[in-house]
């Protein structure tokens, strides 16, 4: 695994309609994202690895068999679903230790000022009016981008925290107490967070 | 030859539909999400509505059959119908579908029922349309 390239940005898009989960999939993909549709709330935080009871699953769900490895960049979703609106999976996310930073955008058919306003202040970043342009994704990029660089900040942060490896005794031993190679250390720092830390990172930044 | 003369055509017949105002731009944009790598997009999306559609308007004749309207049901249908119709440009449905929310509000039987029909108008119109060139 060498340095790694561009890396593509995930976004999970929430709708109950097939027709407007198609057209946000192919405007999306049309971008470059990699996407995810879902058609509910639930099955989005089931996604996100997010239980009922609001832990977060250290095991969740793979849809596919490299979802465990996909991070979620962006969860854009509708408005009005049956069962949990959108606003009810925005509230859920920014409550989530382990999701609060992921960005949300809302959907909606309706222009209501309130329920836009509502949104934003409850974290939103963006709210879209339906039918959803390729304009309107391209709005997403800096929020991708942000994120992007917060976690790779947030990463340069752990790395200053690692401990140094322990002194390797006088000479004789110092064969087998060679400096732990650098995944190793990376591990026991990954075991080390608790597990709503536990994402799992390729960004620029993997170490070989 | 006749890829050239089937592209004339579906461009006379998709001038005629903007014309007429049975669809607005909103179908440009799905044109625009057609490309090389997906050439059966607009195809794809246009098919899935009709049978999303065709389905609705079965479930809302059904519905408005009833001696007492479930008003919510029927407007949740219509609620959809509107969004789906207004994702893929079908100007003349999504407009019906403004007026049909509007009688449930209301509580207007006989408004439900003629906006009702001028979905199924329009719908039928539409479809017909299309398959003279999709097929």
């Amino acid at each position: 695994m060498g340095m790694a390239a561009e890396a593509q940005f995930h976004v999970l898009a929430v709708d109950d309609s097939l027709i407007d989960r198609k057209l946000i999939e192919r405007l999306l993909k049309t971008s470059s994202y990699q996407v995810t549709t879902v058609d509910s709330g639930s099955k989005a935080l089931e996604f996100l690895g997010l239980r009922e009871d609001d832990q977060t699953d250290p095991n969740p769900p793979s849809v596919s068999s490299n979802h465990h490895e996909m991070e979620v960049n962006l969860i854009i979703t509708d408005y009005c679903m049956p069962g949990m609106t959108g606003y009810d999976l925005l509230k859920k996310i920014k409550e989530s230790s382990s999701l609060k930073d992921i960005p949300v955008v809302i959907m909606s058919s309706e222009n209501v000022p309130s329920r836009i306003s509502r949104c934003l202040e409850e974290g939103a970043e963006e709210f879209f009016l339906k039918p959803v342009q390729l304009s309107d994704v391209n709005r997403l990029r800096p929020h991708l981008l942000k994120g992007k660089l917060k976690e790779q900040q947030e990463q340069l942060q752990i790395e200053q925290l690692l401990p140094l490896p322990p002194p390797p005794p006088p000479a004789v031993q110092q064969q087998q107490l060679q400096p732990q190679p650098p995944s190793n250390k990376r591990k026991a720092i990954e075991e080390g967070l608790s597990p709503e830390r536990r994402r799992p990172r390729y960004s620029g930044l993997a170490m070989v | 030859m006749a890829l050239k003369a089937l592209k004339s055509q579906l461009k006379a017949v998709l001038e005629s539909l903007y014309t007429e105002g049975v669809l607005d731009h909103q179908f440009d944009q799905l044109q625009a999400l057609q490309d090389a790598n997906n050439p059966g997009f607009v195809v794809e999306v246009v098919t899935l509505f009709y049978e999303d559609t065709e389905k609705t308007l079965r479930e809302l004749t059904k519905y408005l059959e009833q001696p007492i309207a479930d008003n919510q049901r029927v407007d949740s249908y219509v609620h959809q119908l509107k969004g789906s119709s207004s994702s893929i440009g079908a100007q003349q449905i999504k407009l019906a579908c403004i007026d049909f929310h509007q009688a449930c509000l209301d509580n207007n039987k006989d408004g439900c029922l003629q906006a009702l029909n001028k979905i199924k108008y329009e719908f039928y119109h539409l479809q017909s349309k299309f398959k003279t060139v999709i097929q």
